[in-house]
């Protein structure tokens, strides 16, 4: 019989840790994740999971702990939100180069000035190039599945795993979750096998200096360059999307859920206007899509779960011939538009694909996104193309500065 | 299959990080005349041996300074007593 349970989204991250039998947390409290980190350390000190939590000062040591232990071999879980991840950015970098499957929970949420605890994604968009897989969740289910699979996937490539889902939205909000069988965890989850194996009867030096061409180390082996490693880090992930498909679907041979591997289809088949976006506003555009179908709009979503690798041949077959891409997102790159919708763009660059482009940044800091205001947007956005307006626009959904949006009400 | 170069790392050894006297643009010229240890003939002294950061002068008599890793920062030179050692611009005559 199913064990199915009422949890936050931060109770289910921690069950899919335990489930997944991690070896070492290290984890500095920040909010909204702290609920998480406190989970796990219960589990720990009741004994229900045997595994060292290691206490620190800040998120920064929080990853080089978690670097440290998983050079060891053991299996290693953190989680941060927002400035906690931001303070971890350059062992972001180093877990990704030294090639660690760490997994991490970035509990997505604002970023200050001004301070902000609310939701939005800026946090982890913010870590986009750091070489790490980042995968978005869109419930609770989504999110003890992700983290049971991140480790499968990151130990396989050797790429540290970030399971991002919305603070708040997710992380405090109760669903029903079905809880994994512990032994069918194990069965899809094989023991972590450390790329390197540390031995005090052959020391090594790990990350040193490295110059820019290759060379021959001290005994006469050649050794990469930095541009040769940083390359194979690139290739790994790229070649991570046929692993991380091949795991969502043995997950789903399992334990009988189907968490589609890089993107997820809501009423698409026939649907001329597509909804793009990633996370809980994905969800929420499903409920914009149901309202659009009822008048008569042939709406569907695209709700992006792999950020990166970016799953752009995929996403652009998937676009096709469609009349119309309304791209929304809780991040903007400054000075530009939101990062989602430049890489949607860049996907579909030399195609035959010509729909207009709207790209709606909206939520950010926590500002409240309804189902029926997606539903509005879209049908604004939907007139001014129906008008001949074919010319791409960044929309500020609900800002109400006198000159936002040229005017136009959104 | 693992690949053996999947992150960057070397067993510790003389030279892992290339032959880093290369880095040197002054290169430390002992003249032995003026060298405690030569003088006496005695394990006298040392100041040189002690303070280089780089571990490349030996404690032996006379002193003798691997120059495939100095790199040429001149605090031996700093720190004799004795003045014996003289910093030279590489590519010039010694002393």
């Amino acid at each position: 019989m199913d064990n199915v349970q009422i949890l936050t989204g931060n109770q289910a991250a921690a069950l899919g840790a335990k489930l997944c039998q991690v070896q070492v947390v290290s984890a500095y409290p920040i909010t909204p994740q702290t609920s998480l980190t406190e989970v796990l350390s219960h589990y720990i000190e009741g004994g229900e999971l045997q595994a060292e939590y290691v206490r620190v000062e800040s998120e920064h040591s929080a990853m080089t702990v978690c670097i440290a232990a998983s050079t060891a071999g053991a299996r290693v879980f953190t989680s941060t939100s927002s400035h906690g991840l931001l303070y971890m950015h350059e062992q972001l970098h180093w877990a990704a180069g030294s090639r660690l499957p760490i997994v991490m929970c970035c509990i997505n949420r604002g970023v200050g000035a001004p301070w902000s605890i609310f939701n939005d994604q800026q946090d982890s968009i913010a870590q986009r190039d750091t070489g790490w897989i980042q995968i978005y969740c869109r419930d609770n289910q989504e999110i003890i599945d992700t983290v049971i699979q991140a480790y499968r996937i990151a130990e396989a490539v050797y790429v540290p795993v970030m399971v991002c889902y919305d603070g708040f939205v997710l992380s405090h909000t109760t669903m029903p979750v079905r809880i994994p069988d512990e032994r069918d965890v194990r069965a899809f989850l094989p023991s972590y096998q450390p790329h390197t194996i540390l031995n005090s009867q052959e020391p090594r030096n790990i990350n040193p200096v490295i110059f820019p061409w290759r060379r021959m180390d001290a005994e006469g082996c050649l050794r990469d360059g930095y541009m040769e490693l940083r390359y194979k880090l690139q290739k790994a992930l790229e070649e991570a999307k046929p692993v991380i498909g091949k795991a969502c679907s043995d997950y789903t041979a399992i334990f009988g859920r189907v968490h589609e591997g890089l993107f997820w289809r809501y009423r698409l088949d026939d649907a001329d206007a597509l909804l793009i976006g990633m996370g809980s506003l994905a969800t929420e555009a499903t409920m914009a899509v149901d309202r659009l179908r009822e008048q008569g709009v042939k709406a569907g979503v695209l709700g992006v779960r792999l950020y990166r690798p970016f799953p752009r041949e995929e996403i652009k077959n998937c676009i096709g011939q469609r009349k119309a891409l309304l791209i929304f997102e809780k991040d903007i790159s400054y000075g530009y538009e939101g990062a989602l919708c430049s890489d949607v763009k860049a996907a579909l660059y030399g195609s035959e694909v010509k729909a207009p482009v709207h790209n709606f940044i909206c939520g950010l800091g926590g500002r409240d996104v309804k189902a029926e205001e997606l539903a509005d947007a879209v049908k604004t956005s939907l007139k001014m193309i129906g008008a001949g307006n074919l010319k791409q626009q960044t929309i500020w959904l609900n800002c109400r500065t006198e000159k936002s949006n040229d005017g136009q009400s959104f | 299959m693992i690949d053996n170069n999947i992150s960057a790392m070397c067993k510790p050894a003389p030279g892992e990080a290339g032959k880093t006297g290369d880095w040197r643009d002054m290169r430390p010229v002992i003249d032995h005349t003026k060298c405690t240890p030569y003088v006496k003939n005695k394990p006298a002294c040392f100041l040189c041996w002690l303070y280089c950061p780089e571990g490349v002068i030996r404690d032996t008599i006379p002193v003798e300074i691997d120059l495939d890793y100095c790199k040429g920062c001149g605090i031996c030179a700093e720190e004799c007593p004795m003045g014996a050692i003289a910093m030279v611009a590489e590519g010039k005559q010694d002393g």
